[in-house]
Order: C-alpha cells, then structure tokens, then sequence
C-alpha cells in the first residue's frame, strides 16, 4: 500500500498576523512555519495505517526550498520519503493541479490532506485533487478505517455525521479525531536527516486567482462590565442594547 | 451573465443557510442585472421549492433523481457544472457547509472557475475586476480575493450576510442531466443527525464553556441557558480532548470556526487559538472569574465572576424575560 500525504507550511498557531506593503503581504519576518495542524493529523493515520511493514507514506509539498525544514519534520514524525514540487504556491487551484500531476505519475492507494490550511483556510486543494484526478473526494472526515480494498470513512455534517465507503482509489481531507497527532521521536529526528526529498518541477498552469489585499478585523470597543451580583442586567443590555436576543 | 445558486437540502428541507446563500445571489444577480436561478438535488416538494422565490430564485432547477437522493459531492459537482453551463451561469454560489467545502472546489475545477471559499461579503464588481472579502488566518484577518476566471464560484459563510427577502414567483424546471457510474463511487452508508439539537455552524446565538467549569457533570446549567436562548452549545479544545463534550462542539484555530449574533465564553481563558474560530462573532460575552483573562480584552460584555453563581442568575433572568 502506498499513502501520499500533502502537507502544507504555515504559521504556527500563536502567530501574531501582521502585513506588510501597503497589507498586501503576510509579513514572515520572526515566523516560525510548522506543519499544518490538520495535516500532522492526516499524516499520522497514514503512518497508522502503514504500521507493521503494510505500506509506505510519501509526503507532498508544493513549495519553495524554504519548506524543506517543514518537510524534514514530517519526515521525523515518520513518512518514509517526501517530494517538494518546486514552486511558489499561487493558490488552491494551482497547488491541487501539481499535486494531481504528481499523483498521476506514481502508484498509489489513497492520499490525505488536512481539512484546511490554517493562513488561508480554503479547504480547497483536497477535493479538487480529487476532482483533477477524477476520484472521490471525501471532506473533513474524522474516522478512517482501510481493510485493503475499502475504506470506511466518518464525515463530518452539521449536527452529526454521515458513514461513507469507498473501494479504488480517493482522497480525504482530515479534522480532528481522525488520529493523534504522532510526536517525533529522537530516532525519527535522526532519520529524517537521511530519507530521500526528492524535488520535482512544478507544470505551468494559468493562474486565476489573487489575494490583492489584507485586512485586519476593526478592533473591538472596550468591555462593558457588568457586576456579578446583578448579572440579570447582560440579559436585558443583549436584549435592548446589542439586540441579539 | 447569470448566476446560480446551489441549495443544499437535508431531509427535502432548506435550512437558513440555504435562504441566506440565495439572498446573496440574489443581490449579485441585481448588480448585474440578471436572474437568479437555483439548483436543487434530491428530492424536495413544490411548495419547498416554490420557498426559494421568496429569497429572489425566479427559477429552480429540481434535479430529482433517486441515485442522487444522498449527498455524493462528485456526482453533485457534475450536476451543478452541467446546469451552470446550461443556464450560461458565470457566478455560482453555494453556501460554505460542511457538504459545500467538498462541493465548491470541484465545482470550480470543472468550470475552470476560480473560487473564494468562506466568503464575508458581496463581490466588488467593477468593471473585469472581481474581487471577494473572505476570512484567512482563522479569524485573525480577511483576504481581498480577486477572481481572474470567466466563471467564478463563491462559498459563503453562514451567517455573513443574512437572510433578506425579495419576493419573486419562482418557476421550477425539471432538470435530468445523466449521472456517471463512476461519480457514484462514493457511497453512502449511514447518515446520524442529532434533530432536537441546532447545529453550531449554523447558529445564531452560541452559549460555550470551558476548563473553568471543571467537569462534564456541570454541562447542566450550560444547557440550560443555551436552551432558554435557543442557542447552540460549544466548548474549548481541552474540554473535548478529555471528552468531557464531543468534538463536534470544539470551535477555534483546530475546530470549526463560527460567527454568530452572539458568543456567550464561559470559563474560558481566551487563547489566541481559541479566539482564531470565534473572534468574528458579532457580539461577544465573557463570563470568567480571573479579571485578567485575555478573553475581556475581545469582549463587547464581561463579566468577572465566579460561573457557577453568574450562569444560574443568567437563567432566573432570562426566565424573567421570557415572562
Ligand atoms: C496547535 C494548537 C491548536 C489549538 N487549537 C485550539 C482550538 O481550536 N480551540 C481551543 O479552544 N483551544 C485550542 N488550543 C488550546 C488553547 O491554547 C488553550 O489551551 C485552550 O483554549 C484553553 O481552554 P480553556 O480556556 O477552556 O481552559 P483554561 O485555559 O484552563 O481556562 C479556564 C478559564 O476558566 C476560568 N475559570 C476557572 N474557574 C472558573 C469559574 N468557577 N467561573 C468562571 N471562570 C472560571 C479561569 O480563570 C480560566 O480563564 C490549541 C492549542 C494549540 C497548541
Ligand atoms: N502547498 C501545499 N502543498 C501540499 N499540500 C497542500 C498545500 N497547500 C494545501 N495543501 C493540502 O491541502 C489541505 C487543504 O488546504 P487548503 O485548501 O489550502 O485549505 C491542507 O491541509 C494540505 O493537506
């Protein structure tokens, strides 16, 4: 069995977001980029499901030399090998596209993605890698079961859950429940030194989307504070004031 | 130009939601001056579909076909692509459910369409310029979009733009594209839905409670409240990590992010993780007993005291209100 798994480079989770050029820019100056959350989720149930010599897991990444650390991570959290393909990641559209090339070039039983990026949180590259190679495509799951042929898979739907199953080939995006998350180990981390990175170069694709602007949410006005001993007033400022109830 | 609007039904019924992301489309296809018309799968009756006139729908594509009773994005996505050829659709809007995020992508894919998913806003449209607000970094800031397609597709967060009515008689079309064998390799085989209960992506108003509330023995209170606001309840990332509530109640950076009217924050600290899925709730409340958890910092109300005397008053006085 073979697993590939992509993975994404983002801003760790305690970030402050600030812009730069006139807020068109993500400013990555003192950023520290990590693995997205989702997909170190998606990866250890991959590593899962390999366990015992039942497969192999390739982690993928669109991206500039920059990510390799982030790659080397993954590696040490324990994917067998990796594969960068060697461009700036425009968009969705673009990112989905090479990662379906890529795919069409090698053999493989399933791919698993994060439910989204945490910078742009598009939720995007998943199903359309599905869609681009003409497989099913299976969002935000939270339980995956593989007995070699079909798969068993839990989405999440608002106020509850839908079982799916799948034989041949597909992708699915991981949330969370899906696996926990695999700490790297001390021989993982001397490892990953040594598995293969290999880069391959991206296909030209026109690009048909653009984030031309940042902005930041308008501040909130200071807290209104209401005594504990007459919390019964919150009710009636929400209800005369804010409106909401 | 036209524009297209998937509706997304659950047991032959629309939600909010649902009339929310027709509203929307419904105000881009008055910029352009055009008409609105809907896609509809599965089975839903007339006066269900006649419903979507109210919200601007002039006309509605019903697609009943047995084998697309159930949800299977890649056949969906096939159904949608074909009639927003057929209708010469360049705007397609869905709403951004949790169905719609495994939707959206391969619908634009088809249509070679460009796509904004977690949309807060109408388009700007001026001139070939197409541009679109959505949310990035998890709540922290939002992205200007621009969209270089001929077709373009727009996911819109509930909750964004809210339900607006413009009545229109909608007529409903029977639309039978073909369904491919392998667009339904996916199947379907359980579907577990909780009724009684409101889904919290959905919600307008969210009552949510934290570590501050020390066990899962406490929920009692929280649902109560939650129940007399006809809230949806929520909770932080460690209080589903210990199981004490179910993960599908877990909001922020790593569950699902929300923007209700109202976000009630019950012993919770307010970390920057925490605050990424909940920072664009229109109103914020914060019930917590340390007067220096950074949660105040982001609340329109607060409240420093201790929970388990707050929330039992809120209730008397809610009960009050209701009379
Ligand atoms: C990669 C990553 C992702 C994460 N993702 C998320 C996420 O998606 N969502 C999330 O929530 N967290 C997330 N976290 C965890 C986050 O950092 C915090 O640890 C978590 O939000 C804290 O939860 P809490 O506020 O319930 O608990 P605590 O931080 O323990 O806060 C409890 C609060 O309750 C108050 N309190 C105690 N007793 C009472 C009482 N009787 N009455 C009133 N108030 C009381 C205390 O003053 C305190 O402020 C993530 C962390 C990481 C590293
Ligand atoms: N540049 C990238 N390289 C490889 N995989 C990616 C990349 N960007 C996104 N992904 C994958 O797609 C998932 C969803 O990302 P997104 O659509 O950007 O929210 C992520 O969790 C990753 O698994």
């Amino acid at each position: 069995m073979k697993i590939l798994v992509c993975i994404s480079n983002v801003p760790d989770t305690t970030t402050k977001i600030t812009f730069t050029n006139d807020n068109t820019q993500f400013n990555t100056s003192g950023v520290q980029f990590i693995v997205n959350p989702y997909d170190e989720i998606a990866l250890s149930k991959a590593i899962e499901l390999c366990e015992g010599g039942k497969g192999t897991v390739t982690v993928i990444n669109v991206g500039e030399s920059t990510t390799d650390p982030t790659i080397r991570k993954a590696l040490a959290i324990g994917a067998d090998d990796a594969v960068r393909i060697n461009a700036e990641p425009r968009d969705a559209y673009f990112t989905a596209y090479q990662i379906a090339e890529y795919a069409k070039t090698t053999d493989f039983d399933m791919i698993l993605c994060g439910r989204e990026s945490i910078d742009y949180n598009g939720s995007q590259v998943a199903a359309m890698v599905g869609e681009f190679l003409d497989i099913p495509s299976i969002s935000i799951i939270k339980k995956l079961d593989f007995d070699g042929t079909t798969a068993t898979i839990e989405r999440e739907i608002e106020g509850g859950k839908e079982v799916v199953s799948v034989t041949g080939k597909f992708i699915a995006s991981c949330a969370e429940g899906t696996a926990v998350p695999t700490i790297p180990n001390m021989r993982g981390i001397m490892s990953a030194r040594s598995k293969p990175l290999q880069v391959v170069e991206a296909k030209e694709i026109a690009q048909i989307s653009k984030v031309t602007k940042f902005e930041t949410p308008a501040p909130r006005g200071a807290v209104k504070l209401i005594p504990a001993e007459s919390a019964a007033q919150l009710i009636e400022l929400l209800h005369t004031e804010a409106k909401v109830i | 130009m036209s524009v297209l609007v998937y509706v997304e039904q659950v047991d032959g019924k629309f939600k909010k939601s649902v009339f929310e992301a027709v509203a929307y489309a419904k105000a881009i296809a008055d910029t352009q001056g055009s008409n609105l018309t809907a896609i509809s799968i599965g089975n839903v009756g007339e006066s269900e579909l006649k419903e979507l006139g109210k919200y601007g729908a002039s006309k509605v594509l019903n697609v009943a076909n047995d084998q697309l009773k159930n949800f299977v994005n890649q056949a969906y996505a096939s159904v949608i692509a074909e009639a927003a050829k057929k209708e010469g659709a360049d705007i397609v809007v869905l709403s951004n459910s949790f169905s719609g995020k495994g939707l959206a992508p391969r619908v634009a894919v088809k249509l070679e369409a460009g796509l904004v998913e977690g949309a807060v806003e109408l388009p700007k449209i001026d001139g070939a310029l197409f541009s679109v607000k959505k949310n990035a970094f998890s709540g922290k800031a939002f992205a200007i979009t621009a969209l270089t397609s001929a077709i373009k597709v727009i996911a819109l967060n509930p909750n964004a733009f809210g339900v607006k009515e413009s009545a229109v008689d909608a007529a409903i079309e029977n639309f039978a594209p073909e369904v491919k064998a392998t667009d339904l390799a996916a199947i379907v085989k359980e579907i577990v839905r909780a009724t009684d209960k409101i889904s919290l992506p959905d919600a307008e108003l969210v009552v949510s409670a934290g570590r501050g509330l020390k066990g899962p023995e406490n929920w009692g209170m929280i649902e109560e409240l939650a129940g007399l606001l006809g809230a949806a309840t929520a909770c932080s990332k460690p209080v589903s990590d210990a199981d004490w509530r179910p993960h599908s109640e877990h909001v922020g950076q790593t569950g699902i992010a929300i923007s209700p009217n109202l976000y009630i924050a019950i012993g919770i600290s307010g970390a920057i993780q925490h605050l990424a899925g909940v920072s664009s709730s229109k109103v914020i409340v914060v019930i917590n007993k340390d007067p220096e958890a950074p949660f105040f910092k982001v609340a329109d109300y607060g409240i420093v005291g201790d929970a388990f005397e707050v929330v039992p008053q809120l209730i008397e006085a809610l009960k009050a209100h209701k009379g």
